[in-house]
């Protein structure tokens, strides 16, 4: 069992985590500023 | 008449396994139907691959030479995502961008399973080739594989593909046993309204730039993706995206799983690493539904409008699959529940959750 590996592993795993929300907080605002700049009419 | 004979006589028990096995993928293929277009393809191409003779010399040429050219260029699982992009509408996530979250949740399994390979003593790269089967998304998969353990390719493949038909099976029983059923019958308003159509024209552009901008190993995969929803959406070239939809994605598709299904001969498939990693594939798909239902709960403790947690399993990328197993769940526990397109925008945040944990792997992993 290679251990360094594994610690490798939950290195990536934070760094891949954190990666995935960090670039999902920025296509978030990007979908909320471009409503605001482009809305359309709710209907309901 | 022994020359005739001699592709009999060199017949091993290891390819009558894989017979048998590219007969069960037929099988499954064409009776329960699970993913027919790749696993009937993968299992004739494995077939293929097991004729003695044929291993033993140069393999089957044109397949060896579609491996090289769409394979091992990446070319194939790439020219998928454009007809994936061209199929998916983006709209119910534009309209609902909160469940993007539960696209970035759901891809813990990935991770969790890469870890937990390095501990069964794959290498590193061989763990995050492993992993991203929790991407539930096939052409990432494959991308990955080929980068990080093309010796891995077949099995890995056949995990992706497998557990994705399972969805239904899969995710019912983890849901349940991380949920109450108060839980799952909580209910969630939905405002429909539309999306302009500039937002839907802009977006795959400013999100392409953005994610190469950011993760620039995501770039192609973002980008083809990007590329075939562009072509959707732009209105004006409705034949190309028919195209991309149809015959693009059809084409690519068969040459895609026959020439992975060429890559599983005997000695290359029959070993205890693959049923490791059909084993670690189940453990991907459990702890991405499991981070998604989780991640749900916790932001439930702080959010006064509560949030279906069975949302947070829509996150993974197996789309639409997901999202008809979490409304078919919902219903189960309260039949007038309908959060399917909540349910849907989570989906089709994981399928943008994937390819970034994908582009994320790949310049990570060093």
């Amino acid at each position: 069992m290679n251990m360094v590996n594994f610690y490798e592993s939950l290195r990536v795993m934070g760094m891949g985590m954190a990666g995935i929300f960090v670039v999902i907080g920025v296509f978030y605002a990007l979908i909320v500023i471009l409503g605001k700049i482009f809305p359309e009419n709710a209907h309901k | 008449m022994q020359d005739l004979l001699k592709g009999l006589i060199s017949i091993e028990p290891g390819n009558i396994i894989m017979y048998i096995f590219g007969g069960l993928l037929i099988y499954l293929a064409i009776a329960k139907e699970y993913e027919p277009m790749l696993l009937l393809p993968i299992g004739f191409g494995a077939i293929m691959a097991n004729i003695p003779l044929v291993v033993e010399s140069k393999g089957i040429e044109p397949l060896h030479r579609l491996y090289e050219m769409g394979i091992k260029t990446e070319l194939f699982p790439l020219l998928i995502f454009v007809a994936v992009g061209a199929m998916i509408d983006f709209g119910p996530l534009l309209k609902n961008p909160k469940m993007l979250l539960f696209g970035g949740a759901a891809q813990f399994g990935i991770f969790f399973t890469m870890a937990a390979a390095t501990l069964l003593g794959f290498s590193l790269k061989e763990s995050a080739a492993i992993g991203i089967i929790g991407a539930a998304d096939g052409p990432t998969s494959i991308y990955v594989a080929e980068r990080f353990a093309a010796n891995l390719l077949g099995p890995i493949s056949v995990a992706a593909y497998s557990y994705m038909s399972l969805v239904p099976i899969i995710q019912p029983p983890v849901i349940r046993a991380l949920t109450t059923e108060e839980e799952r019958k909580i209910r969630m308003p939905y405002s429909e309204h539309s999306v302009s159509k500039k937002v839907k024209i802009i977006f795959p552009i400013a999100v392409t730039m953005i994610a190469g901008l950011i993760a620039p190993a995501s770039i192609s995969l973002v980008g083809f993706l990007m590329f075939g929803n562009l072509v959707r959406e732009c209105g004006v070239t409705e034949r190309l995206s028919k195209s991309a939809q149809n015959e693009l994605a059809n084409l690519v598709t068969l040459l895609l799983g026959i020439t992975i299904g060429s890559t599983m001969s005997a000695e290359k498939f029959l070993n205890l690493q693959t049923l490791a990693i059909i084993a670690m594939g189940l453990v991907a798909f459990i702890f991405d539904t499991a981070g998604g239902v989780l991640f749900a709960k916790f932001l439930n403790l702080f959010s006064t409008n509560k949030i279906n947690p069975m949302v947070g399993a829509a996150g993974i990328s197996a789309f639409p699959m997901s999202a008809r197993v979490i409304q078919k769940e919902a219903q189960k526990a309260d039949p007038g529940n309908f959060i399917l397109m909540q349910a849907v925008s989570a989906n089709v945040a994981g399928q943008i959750g994937s390819i970034i944990a994908g582009g994320l792997i790949l310049a990570l992993v060093k």
